[in-house]
């Protein structure tokens, strides 16, 4: 599978509280908490972002509360990959469990820049930056990790088992 | 090769005879937890599963606490979704706001975690058990809503630090400024993927309260449990706590770590968190006058009774400062009806402190104390991103009970000291 989108460029420690901040957990529907999304921290980000757009930051992305409503959130704003340096863990596991997929890449975090075009292939975590005509090797998912995405999501896979 | 602690409580919750760092393993359930924010988004996945039935109704602990007293009609209804739940499916340990707290003081006290089992919840501050001995850490939703359904959970086995701790606090001095002073040293992804164990002579000086505030702050240094050995304390406690039975795991005496940090108890120094990471830790004799509007006493990191006896020592016949708002916040009702019975609690009202009923509430910004542009608190608890109180432009600076004590009383980041204490 691959996508393609361009880059909204954020720094490191992201924390799942500027994702989406505390006073808007009173809901967890997709589409409302996505209209929240990166709101204190980027506050055009909701009108910047297009159905497809990736989302590329530093270390410990995700850090924080383990509030699922972040993956969530940016999943629903039309955000098809996020690329860090790192992820915080329960982030990550949140974004496999909900299949956002996600991919950690030290070179592509360092080497990417905010409006630059990306073409991503989940199969083989190879990421292509075709405004600068370079590729980079993401970190492939384990393969117990790639059941649960194959099955899109944890619940899904329980119910195959 | 032999194992860390956690390793081997994991490996005695799978079956295995032995588990190494790295593995992936579906390990067994002793306690699934969620609360009003985190279980409504479980309890519709777990819908969507076919089986509808919880694995153990007796292993599932459900508490409102974040957004309660429910603070609007979309907090009220979610509340509502999880108390149906709870009556649907005869959960036992589902607590009304009445018998509550928040969710990591409160099911230590009702004796619901014990030494040697394995917790997950969907609060990121899960880990705090770690202080009996207990595997426990933060999930999402959907892995609680996978935990209730069959009683299992995924996890990669993580490698460990060590934090060898000797010596004995100085005055004013707690787990609130140990833990600090740990992530202030490692960074706030110093420890990701990786548990933290406690080891060393120096636990013995630590109270139990202390011990849970360390654990409940493993995950800011990005860890995916804090643990302690299990000592005569650690006994005393459960065996006042609870009738469960429990388990004591050692580390082996080989177990390899990633790293040994050598800490000395006795050279650490109030320390305080600025914005807006929990690692840019100052020693509170490092610190110019900052000038402070509110001051937050409580939290799943720092409302239990020690906490709250700490700071009713620095208030007692003091008052705060003039424009100062001050809210205190008893972690559970029944550390609020102690707090009460021993007099703290008129100390805080008579020095000019709201005392506010166990909530999440004011911690993550969601009511009962949030925070205006360019305002700053010195707070106990355990956060201080942008926005995590209030509004982005505000600060919170993290700090013991003792010194956000004293802060209180001198309307800017003070040491006890400072009142001649």
């Amino acid at each position: 599978m691959k996508v393609s989108g361009i880059v909204h460029r954020y720094g490191d420690n992201v924390d799942t509280d500027v994702i989406i901040p505390a006073r808007y957990l009173n809901t967890s529907d997709p589409k409302e908490l996505a209209e929240k999304c990166m709101i204190d921290i980027d506050k055009d980000f909701i009108s910047r972002v297009k159905p497809g757009d990736i989302m590329v930051a530093g270390k410990n992305f995700g850090c924080g509360s383990s509030r699922e409503h972040a993956p969530i959130a940016i999943k629903a704003s039309g955000i098809s990959c996020v690329i860090a340096e790192t992820f915080a863990r329960i982030f990550y596991r949140n974004s496999i469990n909900i299949g956002l997929p996600i991919i950690e890449c030290e070179e592509a975090s360092k080497d990417i820049e905010a409006g630059d075009e990306l073409e991503v292939d989940f199969d083989n975590g190879k990421i292509y930056n075709l405004t600068k005509n370079k590729q980079y090797q993401g970190q492939a998912f384990p393969e117990f990790m790639q059941r649960i995405i194959k099955a899109e999501g944890l619940i899904n896979y329980i119910k195959q088992k | 090769m032999g194992m860390t602690m956690t390793q081997k409580i994991l490996a005695a919750h799978t079956g295995l005879e032995e588990v190494s760092a790295g593995q992936l393993i579906e390990v067994n359930l002793d306690l699934v937890l969620g609360n009003d924010v985190t279980a409504p988004v479980a309890i519709k996945e777990m819908e969507k599963l076919d089986t509808k039935k919880v694995f153990d109704k007796d292993k599932i602990a459900l508490v409102p606490d974040h957004f309660t007293p429910n603070k609007d009609i979309k907090s009220a209804e979610n509340c509502k979704c999880m108390r149906e739940f709870a009556m649907d499916h005869d959960i036992t340990n589902y607590f009304e706001i009445g018998e509550m707290g928040i969710e990591h003081a409160l099911l230590p006290e009702k004796g619901l975690v014990v030494a040697g089992d394995v917790v997950i919840g969907a609060d990121s501050h899960t880990c705090t058990y770690g202080a009996l001995g207990a595997f426990s850490t933060g999930v999402g939703s959907t892995d609680m809503a996978a935990g209730m359904a069959t009683g299992q959970a995924w996890f990669k086995v993580p490698s460990a630090l060590r934090f060898n701790l000797t010596g004995k606090p100085s005055k004013w001095v707690s787990g609130k400024d140990i833990i600090l002073h740990i992530i202030g040293m490692i960074g706030v992804d110093g420890a990701r993927y990786q548990s933290m164990e406690f080891v060393g002579d120096g636990i013995e000086n630590l109270t139990m309260d202390d011990r849970f505030t360390i654990a409940n702050m493993a995950i800011e240094a990005g860890a995916k449990n804090g643990i302690f050995p299990v000592d005569k304390l650690t006994i005393k406690y459960m065996n006042e706590h609870s009738v469960k039975p429990y388990t004591i795991y050692r580390a082996d005496e080989d177990a390899s770590y990633d790293e040994t940090y050598d800490i000395d108890l006795s050279k650490i120094k109030p320390t305080v968190a600025f914005p807006h990471l929990p690692e840019n830790t100052h020693t509170i004799d490092n610190i110019e006058d900052i000038k402070i509007d509110q001051v937050v006493i409580g939290s799943c990191t720092n409302g239990r009774l020690d906490d709250l006896r700490i700071a009713a020592k620095v208030m007692e016949g003091r008052s705060v400062a003039k424009g100062m708002r001050v809210i205190v916040f008893p972690a559970t009702q029944k550390i609020y009806l102690q707090a009460l019975e021993e007099g703290l609690l008129s100390i805080f009202i008579k020095a000019g402190a709201v005392v506010s009923t166990p909530t999440c509430g004011p911690c993550l910004g969601g009511h009962m104390g949030v925070l205006a542009a360019g305002e700053r608190a010195v707070s106990t608890t355990n956060r201080n991103f942008v926005g995590r109180m209030g509004h982005v432009e505000s600060e919170v600076y993290l700090a013991s009970p003792a010194v956000a004590a004293a802060s209180a009383v001198t309307g800017k980041i003070s040491s006890p000291k400072e009142l001649g204490l």
